[in-house]
């Protein structure tokens, strides 16, 4: 008897308060399979965020501090430099990385931190009830921006992945979406790969993940996966965006 | 170090802090304060220690929370507009109940204000600084050696009451040069098993966190916080008076006040007025017991401070208003003089004869 | 052999399941209920599994477990 497919130990058997069909649930799986897979569990250290996810620290089997808004890679930064030997990451949303927290994002990527980020884009800020994200699409309506993104009034997305792979800091970028199995799957080799970096002491990685709000968007659980598809990921093309140890082929 | 040595007061707060035991530095130069950075920058790597100068003061106090979650001892050094940067990140930690040293050297202000020194946070420091109900246990150096003794004494409370710490210097203290005698910190270590070291799959994990969404609970935590505050109330006020049993005015200061404040009771003695001086060191808990049983035999207080007047509501406060209390301050960087204080003390002395 | 099991009660009706499954065996029964108030998935013809555990790649609550015997 071999099993297929089960929940990992890593993640905690307790009903999560994500709405349905959110991809917070999906990552937060990958995230566990990861540390299963990579056996370390008894030395991860996790940072939630503040956004949906905040209450992450309660869905994953190891110790966790929950930091305030955009902080999490300082807090990160903190936990990694007192104790080298835990692995330390980062679940972060696209406020919580992209708005406030820019700056602690930018340079815990130059610094080279060895820690692994988890950013989980959905263009919107789902748990205040669905306003405008950095990473909102032009045209695309929410709560504050009711007649659909302006980019003459509040300009362009950010475009993370493209922006750090800029510094010379990172060692691993790489964006993926959790749109189909297909992409799942892929996007848990990335996080597995940005984790075994950090065992591997190679430095600081940062996986964004394409993933959807099916509340706030208005839509069916579905419906999201397909915008996603056919609307962010034109914009966030999937991709390694940095790899300073990839083999050169 | 078994002898003295001679230190400027920033320098002292950083040679104290790894004398015992601190290996974690995380700041943003701002003067009057740099100094500690460029010490720690230094020092740090030769022991093994982290330097790091963060990206702002912001991410500072969150690199320090990371740190004391991981249950080490950890520090962080700023001047009043970094501090303010900081109030969300302290009022963080004392929702979870973590301990660390956070140091401001005031200068001027408010807004980006002067360089000079100045004693104009001490609302900001003695109500928390930061949202929500707690207390900073804060700390009042008046000389270089208490610079250096009182950082050893902030990291054992911090670790004792599980809570932040907060050094409240002074530019002149930060900046000036005295002799030190660093001397081993006699608290024993205290076990952390609430930090974030890795389960080792061997317990449950710990959570650091300050977010509560149901009322009872929340309501709890805080309930639980002030009976811990209650016993550092109740065991850990310290103070000191100079000529206060027979004074009929008591001059009350803190920090470089209380330096200059001692001059001008000497002087006023001289001229036949008993003048004493009381000097709070710990500012929370503020010595009221102390101070109210003063107000029991002194006829007036005056409260001499680097700011327009914020200690002077906890003296009335603590002397249950019994008393006079009258205000002798500078600011914007400026120090009152010797003589300014006695001139304070004599306007009292002559009210209370009956004068104008 | 292959068995699928959903845990109902953790189950939230969103219906990625259905869509996600090569063999479109999945389904939201619209006769059941959980405690929670949703619709729940199962598989109704399980010897048609063939255990490719798409279903519960998508699923975002862990609902499915697959083994293969």
């Amino acid at each position: 008897m071999a099993t297929v497919f089960e929940r990992p130990h890593s993640l905690c058997d307790v009903p999560m308060h994500y709405c349905p069909g959110c991809g917070h649930g999906i990552i937060h799986r990958l995230v566990a399979e990861a540390i299963d897979s990579l056996g370390i569990e008894g030395k991860t250290v996790g940072v939630a965020s503040v956004g949906c996810s905040v209450f992450a620290y309660n869905y994953f089997n190891v110790d966790m501090v929950q930091a305030a808004h955009g902080r999490a890679p300082a807090v990160a930064t903190g936990v990694k430099r007192a104790n080298p030997d835990n692995i330390v990451f980062t679940y972060q949303g696209d406020g919580d990385l992209a708005a406030i927290g820019t700056a602690e994002t930018v340079h815990s990527a130059a610094r080279g931190e060895n820690i692994t980020v988890i950013f989980v884009n959905n263009a919107i800020y789902g748990m205040t009830g669905g306003q405008m994200a950095p990473t909102s699409l032009p045209g695309q309506v929410t709560q504050t921006s009711p007649y659909g993104r302006d980019v003459e009034a509040v300009g362009f997305p950010v475009k993370i992945c493209e922006m750090l792979s800029q510094l010379d800091g990172p060692a691993y970028i790489e964006r993926v979406a959790i749109n189909s199995v297909k992409n799942i799957r892929a996007a848990g080799r990335a996080i597995k790969k940005a984790f075994t970096y950090q065992v591997e002491k190679k430095g600081f990685s940062l996986i964004e993940v394409v993933s959807t709000c099916p509340t706030n968007w208005g839509m069916t659980p579905e419906k999201a996966m397909k915008w996603a598809e056919e609307n962010m990921i034109p914009y966030y093309p999937l991709g390694v965006y940095r790899d300073k140890y990839a083999e050169k082929k | 170090m078994a002898q003295k040595v001679l230190m400027k007061g920033n320098e002292a707060i950083a040679e104290a802090a790894i004398s015992c035991g601190c290996r974690h530095y995380f700041g943003y130069p701002i003067t009057p304060q740099t100094e500690i950075a460029a010490y720690m920058a230094k020092r740090m790597p030769k022991i093994g220690g982290t330097f790091l100068q963060a990206e702002s003061e912001i991410a500072a106090i969150n690199m320090v929370i990371g740190a004391a979650s991981a249950g080490v001892r950890v520090m962080t050094s700023s001047s009043s507009p970094g501090v303010s940067l900081k109030s969300e990140g302290i009022s963080y930690m004392a929702g979870c109940d973590l301990p660390a040293l956070i140091v401001n050297v005031q200068r001027g202000g408010p807004g980006l204000g002067g360089i000079q020194p100045s004693q104009s946070d001490y609302f900001q420091a003695t109500r928390g600084g930061g949202h929500g109900d707690y207390h900073l246990l804060v700390l009042a150096p008046a000389s270089v050696q208490e610079m250096a003794q009182l950082t050893v004494h902030a990291f054992d409370l911090a670790d004792k009451y599980r809570m932040p710490c907060m050094l409240l210097a002074d530019g002149t203290m930060g900046q000036m040069m005295e002799p030190v005698l660093l001397e081993e910190s006699t608290a024993g270590k205290v076990e952390k098993p609430w930090a974030l070291t890795g389960t080792g799959m061997k317990r449950k994990h710990n959570i650091i966190n300050s977010l509560s969404l149901t009322p009872d609970e929340l309501e709890r935590w805080n309930i639980d916080r002030f009976k811990r505050y209650e016993a550092i109330e109740r065991d850990e006020v310290m103070y000191e008076e100079y000529l206060c049993d027979d004074a009929d005015i008591v001059v009350v200061g803190f920090g470089i006040a209380a330096r200059v404040a001692k001059n001008a009771v000497k002087a006023a003695r001289e001229k036949g007025v008993k003048a004493g001086m009381f000097r709070p060191i710990t500012l929370w808990p503020f010595p009221k017991n102390a101070l109210y049983e003063r107000s029991k035999t002194a006829k007036a207080f005056i409260s001499v401070e680097l700011s327009m007047g914020q200690m002077i509501e906890d003296v009335e406060l603590a002397i249950r208003c019994s008393r006079p209390v009258t205000l002798c301050s500078r600011v914007g960087g400026m120090i009152p003089s010797p003589a300014e204080v006695l001139a304070s003390i004599m306007a009292a002395d002559e009210k209370l004869k009956g004068g104008k | 052999m292959v068995k699928i099991t959903f845990n109902a009660d953790r189950c939230k009706g969103c219906g990625l399941c259905v869509s996600a499954c090569p063999k479109h065996i999945v389904a939201l029964d619209p006769k059941k209920i959980n405690a929670q108030g949703h619709h729940t998935a199962d598989v109704a013809d399980k010897a048609a599994c063939i255990g490719c555990a798409s279903c519960a790649t998508i699923c975002p609550d862990c609902v499915i477990t697959v083994v293969k015997e």
